[in-house]
């Protein structure tokens, strides 16, 4: 003990002799390193961030240099949609656009049947009895009888179990989709699916896979792909819903899907097919069943129907039809169905008394169709304009054969066209679409619809006025 | 507690001392549930001209105990069902799908439907009743009975004459078939026919159209309106052209489906505010404007509050001066679904901006239908010029959408003019008088009698809060037993606690009607016990003398 007490002692000693003996500078630099770390050890290791809350004057400030953009962009006077034609009159065969008499090859009133008298007096006799409005949705006294009958009528035209009939036709399809597609699962759609398809598919928030214009092949990648990513988590997939949705005939197109071939994809991939006929129904097939009959296809292989009563039928709204497994469940699911007034009843007894007409009528659909090819021949080889559709649609499309280069260009081409058809007695349209908002955007176009109405002379002198509008206006 | 309509600025003096007792503020109903009778008895005098009364009563507590219970009970019942049929021991009615798609991914989850098949189908029978005539004041139902406990019905060939139509939206009585009345109607729907088999860009813009759309911008005082032929469309295929992305969306949490599916379609950022509930509102607009958009943190483009003028489940009325008040505060923007309100309130029935005593020039797009006061089908927007003509060119709608029935635009042409008094009678304008008689009237006898219903005094939807499941069939039931047509409504369409009946006075109710329908209630209020109100008394002393009733719990 002593002797460590001894060492210990010495070297303390020592210390203070070094101590002593050391330079000045020595220390004082010593002292200094001293003073910093104990800087170091007490001093905060990083700079906290200023504080971020905003004071209340900065909150005010902030909220008095907000500028919102103006709720509309202003627009040009000259857009085209501000000059629209206004038709005095009911748009029929003859049609009396912007004060000047034409023929109208503009108005989807396939079948005539706008200025029939039968079904106008069915109108009036249903407005007589029901007054003009439903005062309700369909669930809260909405439900008239002429809408069961409607109904009913409708699924017996189509030979289905069930019809559900909405009032607008726009969102039959648009609610129909949401109503069994939902988060997670998958939809198959062809690009040119029109805007109704479009709008329903961001409705139901699924998963949606565009394949090419009705290219099968890329339908058949799509769909394996699917198929593989199902093997990967096959849990997932046994709960994932999927379905295909085309049109029977493209509204932006006028030609006809693959019908026949999507039924083998549908059975082979088990994916359910959701079809939407606006313009096929009550056009193709012998009795005007749509794109089922017209490819002798058996309708229960069909998942869902949808068409409008606005082009065939001529009235307004649309209906969808299929199995009551599949239809009944809109009932409850259609959000354009449940919470949306019923269909005024003196529209829906002129849709009752139109598929009268249609049945009664079979040859009808022979008529339109005959008439459809003519023009559609008729229109082949005018120069600067291709014509884009099937032989048999309704509805063809005149397309730029070259564009100019810009779409606003091509839309003013194909307006003096049209500008120089109307002039000389025929009336037409361009198709209009919203071009920002279109997935894939079709390119401009003049559509050309056919009626029954129309007389062979009225087909070839639009054919020959169109020939002679191309030529003075595009070359 | 702090009243949210203290926001904008004032203080608030209740007129009558016994109403201050009974005053609670805050439109939220859900907390407190013990408390009494809530009210916003809100006279505010810078914003307000008149008194602005909403009664929003809360249920005694064993209700609330006893509405879980019944759905409780309910699904028991469900499950031990589901479990019968997945044995087979119950037979299934429901539709199944075909044999060639049985290995398909099932279209319906089995628990999706647990509610619509065990619940909703016990008590199918009292929605989507069918009527076989005008639904005027009174009309006609087909009769139907069910051999499959509502899985199915049959129609028995009777009629049922003459019911009592309290759940049309039918406010002025324009849901009439008079030949005098119709004779315009009629003359158009023979010149146009029914259809128009295009756009309104295309081919579809009649002469009708434009003249409607000048007299509705005349009515509503702006410069300029469009129509659209569906009143759900209007919103859901026209927001979508006002706001994109970045852009925020103020939604009331109690907006219709078509407002949110308009506002989900847009693509355009959503945020909730409670029901006119001013602070809630104010709070989120504060919020937004100082820290912009989440994660990005650029400033908003543009905010966009959309409300209804009558809330069509509640009856409640939006509280307009406040918000517009706190739109121009904040520079947001307004859309206003007047689809309820419109023809129904205001002194000349132009709508809650009339009511309050505003200028259409304070709402940036004013909405409305006319499926409702007019008896037509369809909607419109109106405003500045601007607006309606970046509609016309941007709008879904116009593009892509049929135009509206020139027969049907006549019959809100005929109907407007009668309002404006532009048919050289004073007849509409007595409608709308006649609507806001028979609305106090009908609101003052329930809520003396001891139910609870909710809503605005001149609001006319009236609920009348149900609460039980069980009841909600058995209401519907024996009122149509005694010829009253009534809408009951349940979850999901309502909260799981308030299963209401829904009543719509209209302008075309006699008085004897009305008396009808009270006594039934009366009658079927007691049996029922659905008199759950501890607070029949009067909120309105100067309206009819104060009588002591007793207070039922």
């Amino acid at each position: 003990m002593a002797a460590t007490g001894m060492g210990q002692q010495w070297v303390l000693v020592e210390m203070v002799q070094a101590f002593y003996e050391a330079p000045a500078y020595h220390l004082i630099l010593e002292g200094i390193l001293i003073l910093w770390i104990i800087r170091l050890l007490f001093s905060k290791t990083y700079k906290l961030q200023e504080r971020s809350d905003l004071t209340p004057k900065e909150k005010e400030e902030l909220i008095e240099e907000w500028q919102p953009e103006p709720l509309v962009s202003p627009v040009p006077k000259d857009h085209p949609a501000l000059n629209y034609n206004v038709v005095s009159g009911p748009p029929t065969h003859i049609i009396s656009v912007n004060g000047k008499e034409c023929i109208n090859f503009a108005s989807f009133n396939f079948l005539g049947l706008l200025d029939n008298e039968k079904v106008k007096s069915a109108a009036q006799a249903s407005l007589k009895k029901y007054g003009v409005g439903t005062c309700g949705p369909r669930g809260f006294y909405g439900t008239f009888d002429v809408h069961l009958e409607l109904e009913e009528r409708l699924a017996k035209f189509m030979r289905t179990e069930e019809a559900i009939i909405y009032s607008y036709g726009f969102a039959t399809i648009a609610s129909a989709i949401p109503a069994y597609s939902k988060r997670g699962d998958i939809v198959f759609v062809d690009e040119a699916a029109c805007f109704a398809i479009q709008k329903g598919l961001q409705a139901s928030r699924s998963n949606i896979k565009l394949f090419k214009h009705n290219d099968m092949a890329d339908l058949e990648r799509l769909l394996k792909e699917q198929e593989t990513e199902d093997q990967k988590n096959p849990r997932k997939a046994r709960v994932t819903r999927r379905f295909i949705v085309v049109e029977g005939l493209y509204m932006n197109t006028g030609d006809v899907c693959p019908l026949p071939e999507l039924i083998k994809l549908k059975y082979k991939y088990k994916v359910r097919i959701f079809l939407e006929e606006s313009l096929s129904f009550g056009v193709l097939g012998e009795h005007g069943r749509g794109i089922t009959e017209h490819f002798g296809i058996n309708i229960d292989d069909i998942d869902l129907i949808s068409a409008n009563m606005e082009n065939s039928l001529a009235s307004i709204g649309g209906f969808c039809c299929g199995r009551s497994f599949i239809i009944d469940h809109q009932r409850l699911s259609g959000q354009g169905y449940c919470f949306s007034a019923s269909l005024p009843p003196l529209l829906a007894a002129a849709a009752i008394e139109a598929l009268n007409i249609m049945e009664d009528n079979p040859d009808i659909f022979q008529t339109l169709r005959a008439k459809c090819e003519r023009i559609h021949k008729a229109l082949q080889g005018i120069s600067g304009l291709k014509v884009v559709g099937e032989s048999f649609s309704p509805a063809l499309h005149l397309q730029l054969e070259k564009s100019c280069g810009s779409r606003e260009d091509d839309v003013k081409l194909l307006r003096r066209v049209v500008d120089y058809c109307m002039n000389s007695g025929i009336a037409l349209t361009q198709a209009c679409y919203l071009e920002k908002e279109e997935k894939c955007l079709p390119p401009p176009s003049i559509r050309v619809v056919i009626t029954v109405e129309q007389t062979e002379q009225e087909l070839d002198k639009a054919a020959s006025l169109l020939k002679e509008a191309a030529q003075s206006v595009l070359n | 507690m702090a009243n949210p309509s203290a926001v904008c600025n004032g203080h608030l003096h209740h007129h009558h001392q016994k109403q201050n007792n009974l005053l609670k503020s805050g439109i939220c109903k859900k907390n407190g549930i013990t408390k009494g009778m809530k009210k916003n008895g809100v006279s505010n005098g810078t914003l307000y001209k008149k008194t602005f009364i909403e009664h929003f009563e809360q249920a005694p507590m064993y209700v609330a105990v006893l509405t879980f219970l019944g759905f409780g009970v309910g699904t028991v019942f469900g499950y031990l069902r589901d479990f019968m049929r997945a044995w087979g021991l119950e037979k299934r009615n429901i539709a199944t799908e075909r044999e060639e798609q049985k290995d398909f991914v099932p279209l319906y989850q089995d628990f999706e439907n647990f509610y619509t098949r065990n619940l909703y189908m016990r008590i199918r029978d009292n929605w989507n009743r069918p009527i076989c005539s005008v639904p005027g004041p009174q009309f006609d139902l087909m009769e139907r009975v069910t051999d499959d406990y509502n899985w199915t019905f049959r129609f028995t060939g009777r009629t049922i004459k003459n019911v009592i139509n309290m759940g049309s939206y039918n406010y002025l009585g324009f849901a009439e078939t008079d030949v005098n009345a119709l004779k315009t109607v009629t003359i158009e729907l023979q010149k146009y026919g029914t259809g128009v088999c295009s756009t309104r860009q295309e081919m579809g813009t009649l002469d009708k159209h434009v003249e409607i759309e000048k007299l509705v911008a005349k009515f509503l005082g702006v410069e300029d309106a469009m129509v659209f032929g569906m009143g759900f469309a209007t919103n859901s295929m026209n927001i979508p052209a006002l706001v994109g992305k970045g852009c925020l969306i103020l939604s009331d949490e109690l907006n219709h489906t078509s407002l949110v599916l308009g506002a989900r379609l847009s693509g355009a950022t959503i945020r909730i505010f409670k029901h006119n509930n001013m602070q809630s509102l104010e709070n989120l607009l504060r919020d937004a404007i100082i820290y912009g958009q989440p994660r990005s943190h650029r400033a908003w483009r543009k905010i966009i509050i959309l409300v209804e003028g009558i809330y069509s489940m509640e009856g409640s009325i939006v509280r307009l001066p406040e918000i517009v008040s706190l739109k121009k505060k904040y520079k947001a923007y307004l859309y206003l679904d007047e689809a309820h309100s419109i023809g129904a309130v205001g002194a000349t029935g132009r709508g809650v901006v009339e009511y309050f005593g505003m200028s259409p020039d304070d709402v940036d797009v004013l909405m409305g239908t006319f499926t409702k006061s007019f008896g037509a089908a369809g909607g419109y927007l109106a405003g500045k010029k601007e607006l309606v003509d970046f509609l016309r060119t941007h709008s879904h709608s116009a593009v892509y959408a049929t135009s509206m029935c020139p027969a049907v635009a006549e019959q809100i042409i005929r109907a407007m003019k009668c309002l404006m008094g532009l048919d050289g009678t004073t007849q509409g304008l007595q409608r709308v008088r006649q609507l806001g008689r028979n609305t106090r009237y009908f609101r003052r006898r329930l809520h003396e009698m001891g139910f609870i219903i909710y809503g605005n005094d001149d609001s006319p939807v009236v609920p009348l809060l149900l609460y039980m499941p069980g009841k909600i069939g058995a209401f519907a039931r024996r009122m149509l037993e005694k010829n009253i047509g009534v809408v009951v409504v349940g979850f999901p369409a309502t909260p799981i606690t308030e299963s209401r009946a829904r009543f719509c006075v209209s302008a075309a109710h006699t008085r004897e009607m009305l008396d009808t329908v009270l006594n039934a209630l009366d009658e079927l209020g007691d049996f029922l016990r659905l008199k759950y109100s501890r607070y029949s008394k009067s909120s309105h002393p100067e309206l009819y003398e104060e009588t002591s009733h007793e207070l039922e719990d």
